[in-house]
């Protein structure tokens, strides 16, 4: 059996049970990226001995805790590199921040370290999180896994080729829009993006405060739980971090779903959905029926808002968050500037890429005076407007269920030209980030060999029905999703 | 009858001050605020640099102090507050963004009654809001010629509160006093050390001169730099004067524009001509929720209010019979007002102590640069050197003596009579055979006086007063002198 293969919750089991150590398990995904990652690309940094010593670490303390150990001790996990990783690079795939090494740890990385994971890298994403394909990294474009001519999805596509080609046994990203959950669907695995507030956005290197979220990816359900559990809580570094209990979801997932109501949003089918896809997405649905889950139509009327909303809200709020990046003091700074504004002008020009100046461009416009009302104002308003239509489909189901994304994954350079059929990509996702709501994605199917994503959105805070409705598909289904990972030409 | 130029314009002025909070820690972060006394560059975190990833955490005790503020200034305070972003690109701005208050500021809509003698008019208070400063720049030129900026980030994140008045401001003096004034309530408040040396307080005047029978117009300029309230005063006089003379001119050529005022030549220069408004693209800052405060903290805030300077004046003037002068200066600051207070319980005449105070006490303090709170004349020390004036014990004359030396050695007013004799003579029979001789030894001024020059008594009184060193009691001796002369 290939260690790298399994889950958080069989190698805890081997672990505890003194089968395997960390070390093994920590060798045998080392192992893997040193094979895989040619053609995949899904790390831009492998910590690989600073890895070996966090599993000789962990193996000592699990000799000394035992099936007191906490659940993530020992386990290999692979990070999005937007998240602050105190000594190790945090590049944010981009060459403002290629050579920058954060002096601090985020919140999720010291909950992550106290219970002794081990780091085997950091993960590609597109530039700041900002796209759906990583083709925007400024390094390398990660291919998927199932198949190397397409893209991973984005902007966390590293987490997600990484946890689907077994390079990690789990891995973070943040979700401002979609980037946990298309990616996750793209590749096959599980992904979540927790409640807005759920988990500490302190070390988050923010793209839009008011939607980033940090969350996991998943090899099943169940891990998903275990790493959820571990990441949340509140912080009070993060004055947008709420202060709600941490519920056991290890324990929760497990509960009947018989009797929960599960709303189908009507407009989330409409035009641009792939019929296989839908097809896939309906099965899963009514398989879901057949456990005594009741199925309604739902109705969310502003979905067509949603995209315009979100692409003036983000990219405003980006437009200031991405202004810390002058060369002053960390991260790029170009070289050839005779006087101050010189050198702002040519380190960002040099330093950002196209699509993160496109949104910083179009965030300043929509903040400037004269067009704030008409932009951002008006935006905020309509936001509103889409969190009620949830809230009032949530006064009559638990949950509501949909694609995670219209199609499945598409070919490297499709899209690459094309700003708005990239955004499109996210059109089922961003209506939850605006909302601030749980979504959870996972596999429940194959178009054409790849991978479809059903989603799961739900309640402010109750991830647990989310959590419920997923594992019982996961058992019912009785699927495993896992692609043929040949080693394939390094690309 | 000719109108004068002062009588054909109006000046008119609107102040801003940033006023540095006495916090412990900085505005969003747990750093230490007293950031002065460090190396450059040494009391910083992830926040308050703007590293990728860092988050502001709002410092409560700063909602305090700026709201406490907005009381003392009569201001509104709704209960809805919030903190929004201004962008601007600076090297000394961490962030590219200072958090800042836009449009729903902690205080609102308030005002400042300036004193009888500041001319006692109210002046309108805009609102008083919250802000982070910025780090501190220092520009360099190397011996080599080479041209370079430091930027020390110490000061970056430590809480200032913006008070901006209503453009009700009619004189560069005007002006002043209000500042003075301000200063005043901060220290009074404990949430400043309100120097404008230091750059705890600082102060930009938007002034504009209009002739006195137009509309105000919209060309302003701003006043920087100014690092007293002298300065204030002085660069707002000199604006007011060069507006005045270009409107005199004929041809109004005044373009709105930021000048800074250079205290060694006494001018404004030219800054910054501004061609339209910035624009700070301010929106509201989407890593702090929005603030609601609730009624019940308000009120606790209120309560926790000190005697305000104002209200202070005017019980000094109710309850110890002192003149609004007086009263003014006594209430200049808490410990001084506090002194007044404890000496006054201890000596049971409150005059007698406003007077020591004001002639004597403020004096020396002034003088030798001592604040009230190290000076080594206790407020019980003063009240036992007054008891003894008004035993008569010792003569006002000596008490001067005393006081000085109580002053710079600490000792207390009976421990210095009694080592240097310095009591008063009151005995009466010592006097009469004193008097006696001073008469005997000065027949011309006896005959002086005898022939109808009665100044002539003060002479002898003075003679009396040489042969006992000053400590003979004035009132018994000109009573032996005037008895005795008389008999012969």
């Amino acid at each position: 059996m290939n260690l790298n293969a399994l889950t958080i919750h069989q190698a805890q089991d081997l672990l505890r049970r003194g089968e395997i150590s960390s070390l093994q398990l920590t060798e045998a995904v080392l192992a893997q990226i040193e094979s895989l990652d040619e053609s995949i690309h899904a790390f831009v940094t492998v910590t690989a001995a600073e890895a070996r010593a966090q599993a000789q670490a962990a193996d000592a303390r699990l000799a000394q805790d035992g099936v007191a150990a906490p659940p993530l001790l020992g386990i290999p996990a692979a990070i999005k590199d937007v998240v602050s990783t105190k000594g190790v690079r945090t590049t944010c795939s981009s060459r403002m921040l290629e050579d920058y090494v954060p002096p601090y740890d985020a919140t999720v990385m010291e909950k992550l370290n106290a219970q002794g994971i081990v780091l085997v890298g950091k993960t590609n994403m597109d530039e700041f999180a900002m796209g759906s394909s990583t083709e925007h990294s400024a390094f390398f474009t990660t291919r998927n896994p199932w198949d190397r001519e397409r893209v991973p999805g984005g902007s966390s596509g590293g987490s997600a080729a990484a946890v689907a080609a077994d390079q990690a046994i789990f891995a973070l990203g943040s979700d401002t829009g979609g980037s946990i959950r298309q990616p996750a669907a793209l590749c096959g695995v599980v992904g979540m993006k927790p409640t807005y507030g759920r988990v500490s956005r302190y070390g988050l290197v923010a793209f839009a405060s008011s939607l980033d979220q940090i969350g996991p990816f998943t090899k099943d359900v169940t891990d998903c739980a275990i790493v959820l559990e571990a990441i949340c809580g509140h912080d009070p570094r993060d004055a947008t971090s709420a202060p709600n209990p941490v519920p056991n979801w290890p324990e929760a997932l497990k509960q009947d779903v018989r009797g929960l109501r599960l709303g189908v949003p009507r407009e989330y089918f409409g035009a641009g959905i792939d019929p296989e896809v839908e097809q896939a997405v309906r099965t899963a649905i009514d398989q879901l029926a057949g456990l005594g889950v009741a199925v309604e139509d739902v109705s969310l009327p502003h979905t067509d808002h949603a995209l315009a909303t979100y692409y003036i809200i983000a990219p405003a709020e980006a437009s200031a968050n991405l202004a810390r990046y002058d060369g002053i003091r960390y991260g790029y700074a170009a070289q050839d500037a005779e006087t101050m504004w010189d050198a702002y002008s040519r380190t960002r020009g040099q330093g950002f890429g196209s699509e993160v100046k496109r949104r910083i461009l179009v965030g300043t416009h929509a903040l400037s005076s004269g067009y704030y009302d008409a932009y951002y104002l008006k935006a905020q308003k309509v936001r509103t407007l889409i969190a009620a239509d949830f809230q009032e489909a949530f006064e009559r189901v638990d949950a509501i269920v949909c694609p995670t994304s219209a199609t499945v994954a598409f070919k490297i350079g499709e899209r690459i030209d094309d700003p708005i059929s990239m955004y499109l990509s996210d059109l089922y996702t961003l209506p939850g980030n605006v909302a601030g709501l749980p979504g959870v994605s996972q596999p429940c199917g194959l178009v054409q060999g790849l991978p479809v994503g059903l989603q799961f959105i739900g309640k402010p805070y109750d991830e647990s029905t989310l959590l419920r409705l997923a594992y019982a598909y996961e058992q019912v289904s009785g699927k495993s999703y896992k692609p043929a990972l040949s080693q394939g030409a390094p690309h | 009858m000719e109108t004068t130029v002062a009588e054909k314009y109006r000046t008119v002025i609107g102040l801003e001050f940033h006023v540095q909070l006495l916090t412990e820690s900085k505005m969003f972060c747990r750093c230490s605020a007293q950031y002065a006394a460090n190396p450059p560059n040494t009391v910083v975190c992830p926040v308050c640099l703007g590293l990728p990833g860092a988050l502001p955490v709002i410092n409560e005790k700063v909602i305090e102090c700026i709201v406490m503020t907005g009381m003392a200034l009569n201001c509104n305070i709704p209960e809805f507050a919030k903190f929004d972003r201004k962008n601007y690109p600076y090297p000394d701005l961490p962030k590219g963004y200072q958090i800042s208050q836009y449009d729903l500021p902690f205080c609102v809509a308030g005002s400042l009654e300036l004193d009888e003698e500041d001319g006692g008019r109210t002046i309108g208070i805009t609102r008083v809001h919250q802000e982070e400063d910025t780090a501190k720049s220092t520009h360099v030129t190397a011996p080599s010629g080479e041209r370079y900026s430091l930027v020390d980030f110490n000061r970056s994140g430590v809480p200032l509160m913006e008070v901006v008045t209503e453009p009700d401001v009619a004189s560069p003096e005007e002006a002043a006093a209000l500042g003075r004034k301000l200063r005043q309530i901060v220290r009074y408040l404990g949430i400043s050390t309100g120097n404008m040396e230091d750059g705890a307080m600082r102060c930009d005047a938007n002034i504009s001169v209009w002739p006195a029978d137009a509309p105000t117009g919209n060309i302003k300029v701003e006043v920087k730099n100014m690092n007293s309230f002298r300065a204030v005063e002085r660069a707002l006089f000199f604006e007011q004067e060069r507006q005045t003379r270009i409107l005199e001119s004929g041809a109004d050529t005044r373009v709105t524009e930021t000048r800074g005022w250079v205290e060694t030549t006494g001018e404004t220069v030219s800054q910054r001509i501004k061609e339209a408004a910035h624009d700070y693209r301010y929106f509201p800052e989407p890593d702090l929720p929005p603030l609601q405060l609730t009624q019940d903290w308000i009120e606790t805030v209120r309560a926790s209010l000190p005697e305000l300077p104002a209200a202070k004046k005017q019980r000094f003037m109710a309850e110890y019979d002192l003149s609004a002068y007086d009263a003014g200066l006594l209430t200049q600051s808490r410990d001084l007002a506090a002194y007044f207070e404890a000496a006054s319980d201890r000596a049971k005449n409150a005059k007698a102590v406003a007077n020591w105070m004001s002639r004597n006490l403020l004096r020396r303090l002034n003088e030798s640069d001592t604040e009230i709170t190290e000076c080594r004349i206790s407020p019980e020390a003063l009240a036992e050197m007054i008891t003894l004036i008004e035993s008569g014990e010792i003569s006002n004359r000596m008490a001067q003596e005393v006081f000085d030396q109580m002053f710079d050695t600490g000792k207390s007013a009976p421990a210095i009579v009694k080592e240097q004799g310095l009591a008063q003579i009151s005995d009466e029979s010592e006097l009469e055979g004193i008097v006696a001789q001073v008469i005997a030894e000065n027949p011309a001024a006896v005959q002086d006086f005898n022939q109808g020059k009665k100044r002539a008594i003060g002479f002898l009184v003075g003679q009396v007063m040489k042969a006992t060193r000053g400590k003979a009691n004035p009132g018994i001796v000109n009573q032996k002198l005037q008895e005795q002369l008389r008999q012969s």
